[in-house]
């Protein structure tokens, strides 16, 4: 395997609602990730990940090569999936030989339209879709099938929750943040029982960039890169009804593919946009009690549609370069009550 | 100049609708499944393993393979899953009254399939609980032939 490293990294502010447009919302943060890569352009290979459903217009994603700067002609590519799943093409384009840089994005604006709804149309076009089941609602039906099972609270996600807007108290770029009681967590009203506010990320509106460099290339821009040790991604069946919702199949064979195992982890960064999908993947990733789980605030705090994944991404690469992690482990999901997943393992060295 | 295309005022304009203005077939086996909704049934396929799959797929999800040709008539009642509660219905959702959706079991199938159940109030929901299909006196081979499932002996 040819190394690959990740040395830059930035983000949108994840505003609940932003008055600039995609294209405006993504090429500050384009800008700066390329600033500090110490690349020039242009990069060998561009790939990104956005949603046309979320703009309500087919390959709304080439107005977007605006913001990365298509001219003269650039290779470039882009997948109908959160920019985790770019970042994973970007990774195989370098292990070909075609390509020594990459530059990868993502974003989405999803306060335009009522998110929950805009996500039934990725469902079964037959059976599901027809009934507009909204992304909560299924969710909700994960979350309780996993609480009878495991024997868990709501109690234990509100927990979840008051630790992730904690965390997020050090991220500048968080929706939510802040001290919480667990107590007044749970006097709120369910919105989708037995899911309430805390449990289910905010929306907001987003964008996400970074730059792979290959090999030496990394080392001589970097101080100290973030290689991709290990890459792997799965996905389960699209009807929810034949799928196990109380574990993360996908996310076990990820992992071993990807060999977490393999050595000890100091942070993981989880793409779990409600409460009880972080205990589902902790389990599935087989992280102890001693692996601290999302110092960003993860999804819950700042959950931008089509990037939120590629962040997981690029705050484990952030605990990397900082020196706060020698071994980081990302992951990113897909679908409804996690039916794809991608996990990543970062090391410092 | 197309008759689609108006000059108001020495401005031109013509209408633009967003639409995947084609028609698709559903295959041999959501074919099956979608016949029997509209006479009133229920079917499901069976693997080559025997699991009975309802709604019924082409391949089985566990282990990729074609199904099997042989359907069976499944339910109509089953059994709850899983089921979360919608307080404030959706203009689109199946009940415009507060309501479940559940992950249902029906009698003889292997999977569940989900559908709204019209409950009233969550404290009559329970996972394990039996529910009967609701169905529409019009159906035209649609999953909302069933209007919705409702608990059993109403």
């Amino acid at each position: 395997m040819r190394e690959v490293a990740i040395v830059s990294f930035a983000q949108a502010p994840n505003a609940r609602r932003e008055l600039r447009n995609e294209v405006e919302i993504l090429m500050p943060v384009v800008q700066e990730a390329v600033a500090r890569s110490g690349i020039e352009r242009p990069f060998d290979f561009t790939c990104s990940g956005s949603s046309d459903f979320l703009q309500g217009q087919p390959f709304a994603f080439v107005m977007a090569l605006d913001a990365a700067g298509a001219w003269p002609p650039i290779p470039e590519s882009h997948v109908e999936m959160d920019g985790a799943w770019a970042l994973y093409e970007a990774w195989v384009k370098i292990q070909t030989g075609q390509a020594e840089t990459a530059l990868v994005y993502a974003f989405g604006k999803s306060s335009p339209g009522d998110l929950p709804e805009v996500l039934a149309t990725q469902l079964d076009p037959y059976v599901l879709a027809p009934l507009w089941p909204d992304a909560v609602s299924l969710a909700a039906l994960q979350a309780r099938a996993y609480l009878e099972k495991s024997g868990h609270s709501e109690r234990d996600l509100a927990e979840v929750a008051a630790r992730s807007r904690r965390s997020a108290k050090s991220n500048p770029n968080a929706t939510v943040s802040g001290d919480y009681e667990v107590e007044k967590l749970l006097a709120t009203p369910h919105i989708a029982d037995p899911l309430r506010v805390h449990d289910c990320a905010p929306v907001c509106d987003g964008a996400v960039a970074m730059v792979l460099v290959a090999g030496d290339r990394a080392r001589k821009v970097c101080e100290r890169p973030a290689w991709i040790r290990g890459i792997d991604h799965r996905i389960e069946p699209h009807s929810l009804g034949a799928r196990d919702l109380t574990v993360s199949v996908s996310t076990r064979l990820a992992a071993e593919k990807a060999g977490v195992g393999r050595g000890a982890v100091d942070v993981a960064e989880l793409h779990a946009p409600f409460t009880h999908q972080e205990l589902i993947l902790r389990d599935a990733l087989g992280l102890g009690a001693n692996v601290k789980v999302n110092p960003s605030g993860g999804a819950l705090c700042a959950n931008p549609m089509m990037a939120a994944g590629l962040a997981r991404i690029g705050e484990a690469a952030s605990r990397i370069w900082d020196g706060s992690a020698r071994r980081a482990v990302a992951h990113a999901t897909s679908g409804p009550c996690l039916q794809q997943n991608l996990v990543c393992v970062l090391e410092g060295a | 100049m197309s008759d689609l295309v108006r000059d108001e005022g020495g401005v031109l304009t013509a209408p633009h609708v967003l639409e995947y203005p084609y028609r698709r077939s559903v295959g041999p086996v959501l074919g099956r499944f979608f016949t029997a909704l509209r006479d009133g049934r229920l079917v499901g396929v069976k693997t080559a393993k025997g699991r009975v799959l309802v709604p019924p797929a082409e391949y089985d999800p566990e282990t990729g393979a074609a199904v099997s040709d042989a359907f069976v008539d499944v339910g109509p009642g089953g059994v709850v899953t899983t089921w979360s509660w919608v307080s404030r219905p959706r203009a689109k959702q199946p009940l415009d009254r507060p309501f479940a959706w559940a992950l249902i079991r029906l009698d003889g199938a292997d999977t569940a399939m989900l559908h709204a159940v019209d409950a009233g109030e969550p404290s009559r929901m329970k996972t394990g609980m039996r529910v009967v299909p609701r169905w529409r006196a019009e159906r035209v081979g649609h999953i909302g032939d069933i209007e919705c499932f409702q608990p059993e002996g109403e």
